[in-house]
């Protein structure tokens, strides 16, 4: 079936794409909070 | 264990629950359970990543357009409306980025082409380029202020450029002697099961987008701070050293 | 005194502005001879090399017009370049600013300057176009030309004097400008090509055919100067 391989690559392509933004999204901001003291943060 | 929590509340910690849920529940119904289309086959499957996708793009465009109306006017300024909007574009180029790429496929399998010059997909790829062109602005350098104030003209220029893009792309379709290959085959007879699926699609990527946007404006807020800081360790240690020579 | 007072008064007001600032690009240009001895030559080139690249007389006269165009655009990007480098070496823009000149002048001057450079730059195009594509001008075709060339070099004038001072100043404009302009000015490529190809009567199309292109362009062109003109004070104020 050719049609299966175009599907799965489009759950793919989006799914893993999101994942890797998520994860370099939460990197940075790890990065960023070890240098930024908790009581500066209003969300927490 | 502070670490782990650097942009993460309670809140988004279920948020992201909920999401991680609903996207394995939507690959479920949208691959195995949902039924073929009568028009398209199987190839509607692609639908409930895609449309999605591309109802998130424009929903993040808009949230960067109406952030950047925010900031520009005078009693709503603040620094946070900048972040929401570069976070929102952001979440938007990679959603545009992504449905353009789901969206070809689809097209191969429908249409027998990738790619088709009508408006619509034509405008959709200049989103693309010029949102690009925004996060290249903000990356600009110079002041907070700075950066937030050209990216909010540019943004706002966005709502100015698109429409005309689109409206002289229609028109220079009306032209061109070949027939538009879109809107065929794309009338779809939908079923319960599979509206259902879209709108569960729908719904799972809203609360990605604000999962991401949440998250992302955070750590820019976060950047911004450390910038702010890097500046008045710099200033405090000149001053030191002044003293010191001083002495 | 009472001359320098006057001077003064004239340098405030929004026109008067616009008239000194556009005065004074000219007259750099005049001196430093950059569109004449790097920019036109430039697009001529580009011309020769459309040539070389399609490589048969039938397809170069049928796509004349667009060739023009996409030319000229090119090179606006270079004079947009070369307009707020001269504004940004040092500092001049801000020295504007602090001294209470009018945003809205400036942007004006800028534009008038850059537009009267690009009906130079594109006169030659069509002529180059004319000579080298062998595209056929009637009289009608001619007056349709004029028009066009005016609607779509102002377009463009206001959307390049935009964008130059949205990143002026900033590192790494050069190669932004060309990301940030060219989807932009989209419809001017539609638009002028078109009533080009009918000014020149490619493929058949008759002139008559041109003119309602030219409501696009004004369309655009009305557009972008107005935000131009209301959107270069927030852009320069800090």
């Amino acid at each position: 079936m050719d049609d299966l391989g175009f599907i799965v690559a489009s759950y793919v392509v989006t799914f893993v794409s999101v994942a890797l933004y998520a994860r370099g999204v939460l990197h940075r901001s790890r990065k960023a909070a070890r240098d930024v003291p908790r009581d500066k943060r209003p969300w927490l | 264990m502070s670490n782990d929590r650097a942009t993460s509340t309670p809140f988004t910690k279920g948020l992201g629950f909920f999401v991680v849920l609903g996207i394995a529940l939507l690959i479920i119904l949208g691959i195995f359970v949902s039924p073929a289309d009568v028009n398209q086959g199987e190839s509607v499957r692609i639908m409930y990543a895609h449309v999605p996708g591309a109802w998130l793009a424009y929903l993040a465009f808009v949230m960067t357009a109406v952030s950047s109306a925010a900031y520009l006017w005078k009693r709503t300024r603040s620094l946070t409306w900048d972040r929401i909007a570069g976070a929102s574009a952001e979440v938007g180029v990679l959603f545009m980025g992504i449905s353009l790429v789901t969206g070809s496929l689809w097209g191969r399998l429908t249409w027998g082409t990738y790619w088709t010059w009508d408006a619509r997909l034509t405008t959709t790829a200049f989103l693309f380029v010029t949102y690009i062109g925004y996060l290249a602005v903000r990356g600009l350098g110079g002041t907070h202020q700075q950066r937030a104030r050209r990216s909010a003209v540019l943004a706002l220029l966005a709502v100015l450029e698109i429409p005309l893009v689109h409206f002289s792309v229609e028109l220079w379709n009306t032209l061109h002697q070949e027939a538009s290959v879109a809107g065929r085959g794309t009338d779809v007879e939908m079923n319960g099961l599979m509206l259902f699926t879209l709108f569960l699609g729908v719904v799972v990527f809203t609360l990605m987008y604000i999962w991401l946007v949440l998250h992302r404006q955070r750590s820019l807020m976060l950047e911004d701070m450390l910038d702010d800081s890097g500046l008045d360790n710099a200033l405090s240690e000149r001053r030191a050293e002044a003293t010191q020579v001083g002495h | 005194m009472s001359n320098a007072g006057q001077q003064r008064f004239t340098g405030t007001t929004v026109i008067g502005t616009a008239r000194l600032i556009a005065a004074k690009d000219l007259r750099v240009e005049l001196r430093s001879r950059v569109l004449l001895n790097q920019v036109l030559p430039f697009a001529l080139i580009v011309m020769v090399m459309f040539a070389f690249a399609l490589d048969s007389d039938a397809v170069l006269e049928r796509v004349a017009p667009g060739l023009v165009w996409l030319a000229a655009m090119f090179s606006t990007l270079i004079m947009v370049s070369r307009s707020f480098a001269v504004e940004t070496a040092d500092g001049a823009l801000d020295q504007l600013r602090s001294a209470g000149v009018p945003a809205m002048g400036i942007f004006i001057g800028k534009m008038m300057a850059l537009m009267a450079q690009l009906v130079v730059l594109v006169t030659l195009l069509i002529l180059t176009a004319v000579v080298l594509y062998r595209a056929e001008l009637s009289w009608a075709g001619s007056v349709l030309l004029v028009t066009t060339g005016l609607t779509a070099t102002c377009g463009l004038a206001a959307v390049g004097t935009l964008y130059g001072g949205l990143a002026a100043g900033a590192k790494g404009r050069e190669t932004l400008l060309p990301l940030l302009l060219l989807p932009v000015v989209a419809p001017v490529l539609i638009g002028a090509t078109r009533a080009t190809e009918s000014a020149f009567g490619t493929r058949g199309v008759s002139t008559g055919q041109g003119w309602p292109w030219l409501g696009l362009l004004a369309v655009f062109a009305v557009l972008f100067s107005v935000s131009g003109a209301v959107a270069f004070g927030p852009l320069l104020d800090d």
